[in-house]
């Protein structure tokens, strides 16, 4: 295992595509602290800005303790390995993730697990804004993987998501789940409004209260419980919606029934 | 007083009959000269091929749509994003390249006039302030007059001559090169939604017909004696059976012609050649307009070629983008251009394994090479709507070799394999050939005298590729021949060189705007009525309509003399 922590308490955004299980494999440790990260608009060694020690574990885990919140793309398409961060992580965390698994024991920024393929991230505090969003512009959002959230995820996730299953345990965000086309998301308590904005397909389960249902979703039938994943089971009973009507959508949300007593009207159509 | 010289290349020059002779070209003070002295600067191109600076007929660099889609789509340039360097610019390309990186690429593909189609007359000044940016090419736009409120009125009047003037003072006031029309009476249409369908459909609130429009703006440019002939894009591009309206747009012109000279040229003729009535039974139709064009004389075509990548697809035609839309569900930019023209923007990516896209592919393919004289046919992807012009060594490829043809069309679907008719064209182009569809054939359409070839007085713009004719086997060896057109060992651009072996080694030529300076006869008559339209319609007056002398850096005028 190498354990990485901070020098100094980071002042300028690290570009740090460098930290990566797949990057360090097969290398020493001075060969690691030769890895170049631009620290702003400087090339920097990893070695200026971490102590790299080697630790007793799975060699392919990288293990960084302390702030990070500056470092941005740590374990950017990482196919291998593990890393765990015990501290905030910055942006752009396990972009384009293809395998492996990334821990944070903190809160991480923006676009974390942005255009995952494969893999797993577990945050064990908040998410930023754009969790699994793709890059601005593009219509490829997450294909596969799973995320899980302790905390709360900020607006904009999982857009144009078309695959995996992302669980958060608090509170969504506005937009969440924006053009997503297949997968499932599960927010144990609330989400904020827009919710499943131009869906087409996949699911959105709310345990908690849905602040505003799009008008462009259509009462489809009340289901006791609804499946997550293979492993996950979540009892309601659930509204079920379907939509984005506008996008002649097939997407479904589950918002609980008990949690939801504004949506009570919409029982008349049933 | 600069001079150089080109020793021992095999030259490629169709205008002036050379096909692959060794031959030194001597170039002096930016021309093409009979000699040089012998103290000058020479270049060794031993074993090289030489043809004269590529001509791009057809597309879009500048303009309010270009610059509209680069806004739209970032991922499109986090993909490709160039750094700067000593001597060039930072930018980003794919299929938007930046202004300079627009200069920089084709300059490396031997590239040095492009010809920027379709900018909406109020668009003007946006289009030759990025134009001026784009350096190390000339470049010429085509502005949007087939839906023009005053060519409009006129025509329904048919008052042809007085369109003439109006035309010829839009000319000066956009300063434009040629007239292009897009889908003609559908745009206007499409600012009330809806389109015309036939040639023979009446435009909303004129009384006038697409034909009309056409036929008329055909007289215009032989009465203005414009340089190069009307550049026209046709009705229901892109819809399954277009065909039918694209042969029935070629026969309205015949009668027009005179002495077996072209009158119109139609622009991406892939997208307007769909036979099929929807899209489950799309199929070519390669074959009818191919017989067509062998068989006439007043038409001249561009591919409009596929080339299966991630791109973005941008026209005037409003109503196109549309459907585009309904079948792609992408994102979509939909605009209406004041009175002028409409637009639409959707990015798009070509798949092999798509039918209808392998199909498409396929028909530009046949098209060119079905057609006899290739004279009459040039290549283009319709930057950046088949592809970007980038991709243009990887068409040529297809366009000289069987083999490379038939490697592409092994990965398209299957559908697409049984109906191409690719595997029954044996015709593989020479590198003569090439240089008619690239250089030769596009400035002859043009009218661009001193360009598309190496005869004495012609700018000195060359291209010099790492083919040797004699030891090379284009045909069988396609990958040599696209990694040489990829970046050309020289390019030459007035006399100075400005790529070498595909790095750009100059950075003080800015490239020069032609736009035609028409004269007619009687000015034309711009009245109250007139202004006071203007004043009601446009954002913009009358009197701040016109594009300044200034505002072109490298502004090059052609006096015209009208016979109106």
């Amino acid at each position: 295992m190498i354990a990485l922590s901070p020098l100094k308490k980071f002042t300028y955004p690290i570009q740090a595509e460098a930290i990566n299980p797949d990057v360090f494999q097969g290398k020493t440790i001075s060969e690691i602290g030769e890895l170049t990260v631009y620290e702003g608009n400087k090339l920097r060694k990893l070695s200026e800005l971490f102590s790299i020690k080697e630790m007793p574990g799975e060699p392919t885990t990288i293990q960084i303790d302390g702030d990070v919140s500056q470092v941005r793309r740590i374990g950017l398409g990482m196919k291998n390995g593990e890393i765990i961060i015990n501290g905030n992580a910055g942006m752009h965390l396990g972009e384009k993730m293809a395998g492996g698994k990334i821990t944070v024991n903190g809160d991480v920024g923006g676009w974390a697990g942005s255009d995952m393929k494969k893999g797993t991230i577990e945050i064990h505090g908040n998410a930023g804004d754009y969790l699994a969003s793709p890059y601005r512009g593009s219509a490829t959002g997450m294909k596969g993987g799973n995320i899980t959230v302790d905390g709360n995820v900020g607006s904009d996730s999982a857009c144009y998501m078309r695959g995996g299953v992302i669980k958060i345990k608090g509170n969504a965000g506005p937009f969440l789940g924006y053009h997503m086309s297949d997968g499932a998301i599960y927010v144990q308590q609330n989400a904020a409004p827009r919710l499943g904005a131009s869906m087409t397909g996949g699911k959105i389960i709310v345990s908690g209260t849905v602040e505003d249902m799009m008008p462009t979703f259509s009462i489809d039938s009340i289901k006791p419980k609804v499946k997550v994943d293979d492993t996950t089971n979540v009892t309601g009973p659930f509204y079920v919606f379907l939509g984005d009507l506008a996008e002649h959508g097939t997407g479904k949300i589950f918002a609980s029934k008990a949690a939801n007593p504004a949506l009570k009207a919409y029982e008349k159509f049933l | 007083m600069t001079e150089l010289l080109i020793k021992n290349g095999f030259v490629f020059d169709p205008i002036n009959g050379v096909n692959g002779e060794k031959m030194d070209i001597a170039i002096k003070d930016g021309k093409i000269v009979e000699k040089v002295r012998s103290t000058a600067k020479t270049i060794d191109a031993t074993g090289l091929t030489v043809m004269a600076g590529g001509v791009d007929i057809h597309s879009h660099i500048a303009g309010g749509e270009v610059n509209t889609g680069r806004i739209f789509r970032p991922e499109d340039h986090i993909k490709d994003a160039v750094s700067k360097t000593s001597l060039t610019r930072a930018g980003t390309g794919y299929s938007l390249p930046s202004t300079f990186v627009t200069g920089y690429r084709y300059s490396k593909l031997g590239y040095t006039t492009v010809m920027n189609p379709s900018i909406a007359p109020i668009g003007a000044k946006h289009a030759h302030e990025e134009l001026n940016d784009i350096p190390l090419i000339d470049k010429a736009s085509f502005p949007l007059l087939g839906d023009w409120w005053f060519v409009l009125e006129n025509l329904a009047k048919g008052d042809v001559e007085e369109c003439a003037r109006h035309i010829a003072w839009m000319m000066q006031t956009t300063k434009g090169y040629a007239i292009k029309i897009v889908n003609p009476g559908g745009l206007e249409s499409w600012g009330f939604g809806r389109n015309v369908h036939s040639i023979d459909d009446q435009v909303p609130n004129f009384c006038i017909t697409p034909r009309e429009i056409v036929r008329g703006l055909a007289k215009v440019n032989t009465m203005l004696n414009l340089p190069h002939t009307i550049h026209l894009h046709t009705n229901n591009l892109g819809v399954p059976g277009n065909y039918k309206t694209t042969l029935e747009t070629m026969r309205a012109l015949e009668d027009l012609a005179t002495n077996d000279k072209p009158i119109a040229h139609i622009t991406h003729i892939q997208f307007a050649s769909f036979a099929g009535d929807d899209w489950g039974k799309f199929r070519s139709a390669a074959d009818e307009i191919s017989k067509y064009i062998n068989n006439h004389n007043h038409i001249t075509l561009d591919m409009g070629q596929v080339t299966f990548t991630d791109t973005t697809t941008m026209t005037a035609d409003g109503p196109f983008e549309h459907t585009l839309y309904t079948l792609s569900k992408h994102k979509w930019i939909n605009s209406d251009f004041e009175t002028e023209t409409s637009g639409g923007i959707i990015p798009f990516q070509y798949k092999k394994n798509n039918a209808v896209n392998a199909i498409q592919w396929s028909i530009g393919l046949e098209i060119a090479l079905l057609i006899k004289d290739p004279w009459k046919i040039y290549m283009t992807t319709d930057h950046p709507n088949g592809g970007p012009f980038t991709a243009y060594p990887r068409v040529l490829a297809w366009l000289m070799s069987k083999k490379a043809r038939e490697a592409t069309l092994k990965k398209c679907h299957k559908k697409a394999q049984k109906k191409s008719l690719l595997p029954s064209i044996d015709r593989e182009l020479t590198l003569y050939e090439l240089a008619i569809l690239t250089r030769a054939g596009t400035a002859k359409t043009l009218g661009l005298k001193n360009k598309g070839h190496l005869g004495v007085g012609a700018d000195a713009d060359v291209a010099i590729f790492n083919i040797n004719p004699e030891t090379t086997d284009i045909a069988k060896q396609y990958k040599i021949v696209r990694k040489a057109f990829n970046s050309s060992v020289y390019t030459i651009k007035d006399g100075k060189i400005v790529a070498k072996d595909g790095e750009i080694v100059d950075n003080t030529t800015p490239g020069k705007t032609m736009w035609v300076d028409v004269r007619t006869k009687e000015p034309c008559k711009i009245d109250e009525e007139m202004k006071k339209k203007f004043r009601q319609y446009w954002t913009v007056d009358y009197e701040n309509y016109p594009v300044p002398d200034h505002y072109l850096k490298v502004p090059q005028a052609i006096p015209i003399q009208g016979s109106v």
